[in-house]
This record gives C-alpha cells, structure tokens and sequence, in this order.
C-alpha cells in the first residue's frame, strides 16, 4: 500500500468530502469524521517526508499512464515539506474547530461547513503534490472555491463581501496562471513540469514564454498575496469564521508561494528567472514595501484580527525576500518561514478564536482585561506574538536569523538592517494587543467572562508551544528547509 | 399551465427526448463527443424546461433538493470508488485497465463508470444550483 502514498494523500480527504456532506444535519459525526481524515492525511503526510528525507524521489503515475501524458505526481524534499505543513495545520485546528465552528456556524450548516472544508485541504495538498502545470491550475481552483465558500459563512454580513472580492482576485490569479500555462503548452506541447524544465531552455529566448513567465509570476503572487496585491486578503481572513482563519492563513499562501518556488527554481530554472530576467530585482522592492507598509498599517488597526491579517501580509514579504536574494541560504530561510509562520500565525489566529469565543467580538475594546480573565489564552498569544517579532528562542528567531545572514552573504546589509528595523513594528502592533488585554480593566460587560474550554487551548497550546519547541530546536527546521531548498535548486521535480 | 396547450403538449413530447438524448451523451462520451459534464447539464435542462412549465413544486416532487444533495455526493463517491477498485486491483489509483481481465473492456468500464459518477453530480449541482435561484422569494 505504500506505494499509493502519493495518491491517497489526495484522495483521501476527497473521498471523506461528499460522505460528510452526506451527513447532513448530525454536526458532531461530520466533525468526527473530518477530524479522523485530517489525521490520517496527516500520518501520510509525514510517512512521506521520512521516506523521502533521505533525498530521494517518490513519483506516482496517476490512471498508470506514463508522463509526459499522463498525470505524475512527484514528491521530493520540497513538497514533502509543504504537505507536513498543510497535514500538521489540518490536524491541530480539528479539534480546536469542534466548539469554535459549533459557536459561528448554524446548526444545519456544519457538515457543508466541513465539506468545503476537506475540499480545501485537498485542493492545497492538490496543489503541491501534482507535478503537472494545469493539475496544478485545477487544485487551484477547487481550494480556492471551497475557501471562497467558507470564508462566505463568517458570521459578519461583510464575509460575503470579503469573499466576494476574493473571489475576483482570487480568480484573476488562477486566470493568469492559466494564461502563463496555456503560453508554456503552446511552445513546448507538454505540461509535465519536469518535462517543461527539459523542453524550456531551447525555446526560453521567446517572447511568448517571457510572457508565460509573467502571466505565471503575476498570477501566483495574486494568490500568495504579495504587496501590492494583498488587497482581498485583510477583509477574507477578518471575517471568516475563527477556525478557516487558522487554516488558510497557516497553509493558503504557504502553498501558492511554493508554486511560485517550483515554477522560479524547477522549471524555468534559476538562470532564466534570476539571471536573464533578473527576478530578484523586481520581487525585492516589493517584499521590502511589503514588509514596511502593512506592518504600518497593522499597527493602526483596531480589529486584531485585521491587524494579524496585515501582519500575515509582512510575513509574506519576509517569504519573498529572502527569495529575492537569489540564493540557497536565501531560499532556505523562506522555505523555513513556511512552517515557523505557519506554526506562529496559527497559534496567534487560534488564540483569537477562543477570544472571539468567550468574548463575543475581537476589537480592542473587547479585549480589555483579558489578560486576567483568559490568562491561558493571553499567554499562548503572547508566546506566539514573541515568535512572530523574532525574538530569540523562538521559531520566528530562527528564521530572522537565517535571513540577516543571507542579507549580509548577498551583500545587502542596509536590508539586515531594516529587518531589524521591521521586527521592532512587529513588536509594536503586539504591543498593543498585549497593552489592552493585561493593564486595562474589562467593561462590565466582560467582567465575567472565563477561560476558553481545554478542547480549543490545547491545540492553541500544542501551536504555541511548539514555536518555542521550534525555536530551541531549530535543527529539525533548518535540516527540512536545506533539504527542501536543494531540492527546489537541483532542477526539474 | 392548463390553458397554454400547446407548450404542454410539446414539452411533453420534447422533454423525454431530451433526458434520452442526455443519456445518449453520457454514454457514447468515451468514443465520441460528450461525456458527463454534457450530459449532465443537458439532463438538468431538461428539468429546468420542466419547472419553468408546471412550477417548481412539482419538479421538486420528481428529485426533492435534499435528495439532489445526496446524488450530488453520491456521484463524486461513484467515481472515486472506481480510483480504489482499481488500486485494490493491483493498478494505480483510477488504472482501470485492471477492473476486468482484458485491458481494453476494462478501460471502456472504468471510463463509462467514471462518467456516470461525473454526469450524476453535475446533473444534480446544476438542479441545486437552479431550486436555490427558482426558490429565492418563496421563504
């Protein structure tokens, strides 16, 4: 059965999607069973990366058909990475998701809830297991509309708006991803992505793929919403429901930001993107901008889940950054930042969720006094929000520390200075939250207000705790990352 | 509906033969155009022709939504169960030269029963998609 790995990682949460739906009106049983399938993709997941952590290659060709034809999945370091991001996501949010989603979402909703759900999870393991370009284009779009779905049922009247603009954005990326795709098939005939990575270089010197190439790199950084097109992403992840929040921030934009790497370093290969187009020129500028202007702009908000949306934004630009060095340390520190802000932003989003639960509502006039009534729920933040500033011995620190040093290895050290720079807004929008919620009085309203039930601050705890796990032991992290990142850098998946 | 006879009796004599020419697509789609997609949608117009006459309630008599639900589920298992039988078998997921003893009966099997799956849940998600607009200003 091992050898099915590849494919029951995909079809597993596929299979479980309609029989949830079937389900219908019993939450609980479709919660059950949503987090027995989250598990076992997890356990796969994982099973995956110990068999190919000793850098080998694991394909599977789906229908039997041979590629280039058919339909290949490959998994190597890299991808094996991501699914282990993805899976540990999925399987600590379930739990946490039983009284959270029972508290926002109506009664006769929950196994549609969770359907959508399994879809996106799917659809984002989809997406990084196939090693085929309009596959990919085709996971795409079902975690896309699974989320659009699910972001809709937040409880505000403003998610079908937010969800609503990410859809057009959202379908704009995908579009010009499939542009880019369709202009590849075109001068190659093939869309296999190790196959287009052998094919490429002989017609590499052709307008039409310059353009695939754009279409491509514009599409992706819509959807991994890079500055300056984030914009669908404050409002989508405000007012989704607490536990999709969780989920797409931790996973969504760490898988689209893992094509972009396959499709940069696997198929046009490093000297087309970084040398010939001289990628790393236009994506530093924009990380840079992305990292300043939302984390400004973050310290402003008063809706903290809107400002750690913002913050979600910088993080990406940290991603880009060290992509733009156009190096392998470089490469490393942003396949490392895929987990530790996976891991922070999960923890910080859950934390906010058991807020929401207790008190109702997540602007900073609810969260006066907090800090006394939830104290386990405010630590777990804070320990979180410490990893998001980078502050030592935690997961965020490590990778801050593996991005200065690329910084100043390329030679960039105004760059490593302003990273420091950037960690102390980080530190100041924190601040904030940290402000309200220890050192004012709650309003009579809250004062009653108790701790979050142990089914949703464990997981947040399980999240929190393994940012300072991650953060003492950070050789699991930057083994994984120098792993993932040869294998993005040897060439074709 | 009673006084417009004509539509009555021609939708009568069309709408059987649409749902026959549904099936005709849906399963000549491995060797010629169509397939289940096709099918499917021309099986919900088919329906839809139906409501537009006699109203909704009496299509909703024929498939009720919650029952469309459940088909719309049922197809997207039917296709995968075919992705299992044939790893069961001994072939990759969806290899379904493996499902019977010769390899081409097995692909023609396992195709004609992926498309079923296919055109059961597009035909369903359609009429879904329809009953939720058709019924808007009814709650």
């Amino acid at each position: 059965m091992t050898e099915h790995l590849p494919a029951l990682q995909v079809a597993i949460g596929l299979t479980a999607a309609p029989v949830v739906m079937m389900l219908g009106r019993s939450g609980r049983l479709a919660w059950a069973l949503t987090t027995l399938t989250c598990w076992a993709t997890f356990a796969v997941a994982l099973a995956l990366f110990f068999e190919v952590s000793d850098g080998s290659v694991i394909t599977y060709q789906m229908g039997g058909w041979a590629p280039p034809w058919g339909i290949e999945y490959v998994i190597d370091a890299a991808n094996a990475w991501v699914l282990v991001i993805i899976g540990m996501i999925s399987a600590v949010v379930m739990p946490f998701a039983r009284r959270s989603v029972e508290r926002e979402i109506s009664a006769s909703r929950i196994a549609m809830f969770y359907c959508a759900f399994l879809l996106a999870n799917a659809g984002l393991i989809g997406i990084t297991v196939t090693a085929d370009a309009f596959n990919i284009f085709v996971f795409f779009e079902i975690s896309a509309l699974a989320s659009y779905a699910l972001i809709a049922m937040g409880r505000d009247r403003r998610a079908l708006i937010s969800s609503f603009q990410y859809l057009i954005m959202g379908t704009v990326g995908t579009t010009f991803l499939l542009i880019g795709i369709g202009f590849l098939y075109i001068m190659t005939g093939t869309l296999n992505l190790g196959d287009l990575a052998a094919r490429l270089p002989e017609v590499a010197d052709t307008r039409t793929i310059r353009a695939a190439f754009g279409f491509i790199a514009v599409g992706i950084s819509l959807k991994l919403a890079l500055f300056p097109l984030h914009l669908w992403l404050p409002n989508a992840y405000t007012y989704a429901p607490s536990m999709v929040t969780v989920f797409l921030s931790a996973t969504a934009t760490k898988v689209a930001i893992y094509v972009l790497l396959r499709f940069v370093y696997s198929v046009f290969g490093f000297q087309f993107s970084f040398v010939d187009l001289s990628m790393g020129w236009v994506l530093m500028p924009l990380a840079l901008l992305g990292i300043l202007v939302p984390s400004l702009v973050a310290v402003f908000q008063t809706n903290v889940k809107r400002l750690l949306a913002y913050s979600s934004v910088a993080q990406v630009g940290y991603m880009i950054l060290g992509i733009s060095f156009a190096s392998t340390l470089g490469l490393m520190a942003s396949v490392m930042h895929l987990f530790n802000h996976a891991i922070t932003k999960a923890a910080l989003f859950m934390a906010i969720g058991c807020l929401v639960y207790r008190l109702g509502g997540i602007s900073l006039t609810h969260l006066a006094g907090a800090g006394q009534r939830m104290p386990w729920t405010m630590a777990a933040f804070v320990t979180a929000g410490l990893s998001l500033i980078g502050v030592p011995l935690t997961a965020g620190f490590v990778t801050k520390w593996h991005l200065i040093q690329a910084a100043l290895e390329g030679g960039y050290w105004p760059i490593a200075l302003l990273l420091l720079g950037t960690s102390l807004l980080a530190a100041l929008y924190i601040w904030k939250v940290v402000e309200v919620a220890y050192f004012q009085t709650p309003d009579d309203e809250h004062a009653q207000v108790k701790e979050a039930p142990l089914s949703m601050l464990i997981p947040t705890w399980v999240l929190a705790g393994s940012t300072v796990v991650f953060g003492i032991y950070g050789n699991f992290t930057v083994n994984s990352a120098r792993a993932a990142a040869t294998a993005l850098m040897g060439g074709a998946p | 509906m009673n006084q417009y006879i004509v539509l009555r009796v021609v939708s009568k004599l069309m709408i059987p033969v649409i749902m026959i020419f549904a099936l005709y697509v849906q399963f000549h789609g491995e060797y010629s155009p169509g397939g289940g997609f096709q099918a499917g949608i021309v099986f919900t117009a088919a329906f839809i022709v139906y409501t537009l006459l006699f109203g909704l309630e009496a299509a909703q008599k024929a498939i009720p939504p919650k029952a469309a639900h459940i088909l719309a589920a049922a197809g997207v298992l039917l296709f995968i169960a075919f992705g299992y039988a044939a790893m069961f078998l001994g072939g990759n997921f969806l290899e379904y030269k493996v499902l019977l003893p010769n390899d081409q009966a097995g692909e023609t099997f396992g195709i004609i029963g992926i498309e079923l799956g296919v055109g059961i849940t597009v035909a369903t998600v359609a009429l879904s998609l329809f009953y939720s607009f058709a019924g808007r200003e009814r709650r």
